[in-house]
């Protein structure tokens, strides 16, 4: 081998003062990095992940880790990334696939926005005073109301209005597959979607049996390759979602490989054990807006129009034009999903240059559905990248309805963002099928934390609100008022619709 | 019992399944439908045991996610019949248009005449589930791609061969495909192979050809005495080669 061994990406060291010896971290750590042998632990840091089990188990604080002990001569240009890239390519002459979201250190817009409050002119609103509402639904919303008074003066509706979701916080759970995830995963998700009186996604992994007490907090998943689709699980639903794209991977289709299919997950992604599940790049009865079209109403013809169908698509770069494409197909709500989405596995290549950031997707489909006067006919979903409150708040001040949360829900569960998800080896229980890794997830407390999450970010946002003067959601979405561009070029305020901070 | 009959015309489709449904719901095993004129996902959805004849051209999706009815069409069909579906039969007295048999899990369907493109695209199978497609004319390019599971039988009985477009199983990892005649290796895709259909094969081909010559008034035993190939997968892992992790 020519190339020779690359640095170790990570360095264990144990403190042996305080180590007792106690071994949870040779019980911890599933990629093998510990070992027990004549009364010391001895370590192979080649094989860490940074997953941080070890040291979330060790009840002594007795383990180090550091990252990147071994430094290459630094280039600006020929970073340690690009040049690892190239010594796997060389050796394989493969596509590089990689985990979680995209990896290169693009500027965040969120973090170049800024919120406002009220100062002296109108008074900021007490949340603990003020009823604050956050309620949200999700659907078409008429674009007038028929009425008809009857001699008693009641008021009778006569417009038929679509089904819509409703929600007490627009936070959501995004898809994450039954496969891609435990069900355990699945399970803390669900509960605490349920108890939050919010919704989650199934992914394309279809819906498990454990599941089907929360089906009506489930957003059932179709995507191009329909596993787990069939009339019952379009029933159970309580929405139905067309993926077309991803935010990891714009584009591109999937790939479950076979040995992550085991009997549960074969059973309800309807495949055999140990096949891999292809999903095709495209769906292919939709080559055209037109067959879009006939998908979205053969699953309303098929739900007898009782469900809401939303179609979630990557965020590129005619975004704005294709949402109001959708807009037209009888869907009821469209997701975007930027560049910063996670994922199980993607192309590097894919997920790290392809695709744009939520931010100027959510705000130029936004304006583009009000330019064609057609913004009631579907709600807007923003999703990839939301990491904390104040990135939902600037979301839905940007034109979302709601938002979802994949990454930074799978974190409440204890995820540390490793990026090792595709090996199934998940020491936190969460992207594994290993029954002992999968046990290591109690979906009681899973759940609590999940539900913990979207609680505190609930209370955020409407102190955000509230500190603001706003006391309804409706106030708050599309209001660019109460935004600023801090150091964004001209180019950038002007997709967004905000103005520079003092102006 | 008399078949249930419905006048189409005028009708839209939500309009017409609601009646199917009701029907269904309510026992009826028989439903004869006159005058469909493009009206698509006719019996989307649907579950049960009935039997619906329908006399004219139903339009895209027709038995899309079906699970359980027979549908027989006099006449052609539009855009993907037997969409995404589980369980049941569906007969064509025509020809149909692309994507038929599209990412079906369960069930059969029978076309007399031509299939457009992307025949049998991504069929797979399930346990005791297998879907079937048989087709008595020609198809159009990729014919069975990424296709994981089911069979697809092409009888090339019209004026040209059965198929002479590309394409042809690009991506399949499980189910196979049987052509009468010759398939030059050329049109075959990235990932399919090969070989004469033998005696083992022709025995798991006779019910299904059997079948079909029994709705179109053929004979089942010559036909399937005629030379077939084999088209089938290389590998049940076809990108398991593409792929490193970082």
């Amino acid at each position: 081998m020519s190339i020779g061994a690359v640095p170790p990406r990570y360095r264990i060291s144990i403190d042996r003062d305080q180590c007792m010896l106690c071994e949870r971290c040779v019980e911890s750590c599933p990629y093998g990095v510990f070992r027990s042998s004549d009364g010391r632990i001895l370590i192979d840091s080649r094989r860490c992940t940074a997953c941080h089990r070890c040291i979330a188990m060790c009840p002594r604080d007795a383990i180090d880790l550091k990252e990147r002990p071994v430094d290459y001569r630094s280039h600006p240009l020929w970073t340690r990334e690009i040049r690892e890239s190239i010594y796997t390519q060389a050796r394989s002459g493969k596509i590089i696939l990689a985990g979680m979201g995209n990896a290169l250190p693009y500027p965040v817009i969120f973090d170049r926005l800024v919120l406002d409050a009220c100062q002296v002119t109108n008074p900021s609103i007490d949340p603990l005073r003020e009823p604050m509402e956050l309620r949200t639904y999700v659907g078409k919303k008429p674009s007038r109301l028929e009425i008809r008074k009857d001699e008693k003066g009641d008021v009778e509706l006569l417009t038929k209005l679509s089904p819509n979701l409703m929600l007490e916080t627009p936070i959501m759970i995004a898809h994450m597959s039954y496969g891609a995830i435990s069900r355990n995963a699945q399970l803390s998700l669900a509960r605490a979607a349920k108890e939050m009186g919010t919704y989650m996604g199934t992914g394309e992994g279809g819906l498990h049996h454990a599941l089907y007490p929360y089906q009506d907090r489930m957003i059932v998943q179709v995507a191009s390759g329909r596993f787990g689709v069939d009339i019952d699980y379009l029933e159970r639903g309580a929405a139905i979602e067309i993926k077309i794209g991803q935010g990891a991977k714009p584009g591109l289709g999937g790939h479950l490989p076979g040995e992550k299919v085991d009997e549960d997950v074969s059973s309800t992604r309807m495949i055999p054990v140990g096949t891999d599940a292809l999903s095709p790049f495209p769906h292919h009865d939709i080559y055209s807006i037109e067959d879009l079209k006939q998908l979205v109403r053969s699953l309303k013809e098929a739900t007898e129009w009782k469900k809401p169908v939303f179609v979630k698509i990557a965020a590129v770069h005619n975004t704005a034009a294709i949402a109001a494409g959708i807009a037209r197909s009888s869907a009821d709500a469209v997701v975007i999903d930027g560049f910063r989405g996670g994922t199980g596995a993607a192309p590097k290549v894919a997920r790290d240059h392809v695709g744009i950031p939520i931010e100027a997707a959510i705000a130029s489909a936004d304006a583009k559905l009000r330019e064609q006067g057609i913004r009631n006919e579907v709600s807007l979903i923003a999703s990839g990248g939301i990491r904390e409150s104040a990135d939902v708040a600037k979301a839905i001040i940007l034109g979302a309805d709601a938002v979802y949360i994949g990454t930074a829900a799978l974190v409440a569960l204890g995820c540390r963002v490793c990026g090792n998800c595709y090996r199934g080896l998940c020491p936190w229980g969460i992207a594994t099928q290993r029954e002992d890794l999968v046990s290591r997830l109690d979906p009681e407390t899973g759940s609590k934390q999940a539900a913990n999450l979207i609680q505190a970010w609930t209370h955020e946002l409407s102190e955000l609100m509230g500190a603001a003067g706003i006391n309804s959601i409706e106030s708050l979405r599309g209001n660019r008022d109460r935004l600023r561009g801090y150091m964004l070029d001209e180019g950038l305020m002007k997709v967004l619709d905000v103005k520079t901070v003092g102006a | 019992m008399a078949a249930y009959r419905i006048d189409a015309a005028d009708l839209s489709y939500t309009q017409l399944n609601q009646i199917i449904r009701a029907r269904v719901a309510e026992g009826t095993k028989e439903i004869e439908i006159e005058n469909v004129l493009g009206q698509r996902f006719i019996a989307d959805g649907l579950k049960g045991d009935v039997r619906i004849t329908i006399h004219g051209v139903p339009g895209g999706d027709l038995g899309m996610f079906m699970s359980g009815p027979t549908c027989i069409v006099h006449g052609n069909a539009e855009h993907a019949p037997g969409n995404t579906m589980d369980a049941g039969t569906i007969v064509i007295h025509g020809s149909a248009g692309d994507a038929v048999a599209h990412s079906m899990r369960g069930g059969k369907i029978f076309v007399r005449d031509d299939i457009g493109y992307r025949g049998g695209i991504h069929m797979k199978e399930y346990r005791s589930k297998r879907p079937c497609l048989v087709v008595g004319g020609s198809a159009r390019a990729f014919l069975g791609e990424y296709m994981a599971g089911g069979l697809i039988i092409v009888l090339g009985l019209g004026t040209g061969p059965a198929i002479s477009e590309r394409g042809i199983g690009s991506g399949i990892h499980g189910g196979e495909i049987f052509v009468r005649g010759e398939v030059p290796p050329h049109l075959l895709g990235v990932g399919a192979k090969i070989s004469p259909a033998g005696r083992e094969e022709k025995e798991r081909m006779a019910p299904l050809i059997g079948e079909f010559a029994g709705y179109f008034g053929l004979d089942g035993e010559s036909l399937l005495s005629e030379e077939y190939v084999r088209i089938a997968p290389s590998s049940s892992r076809p990108f398991a080669n593409k792929y490193v992790w970082e």
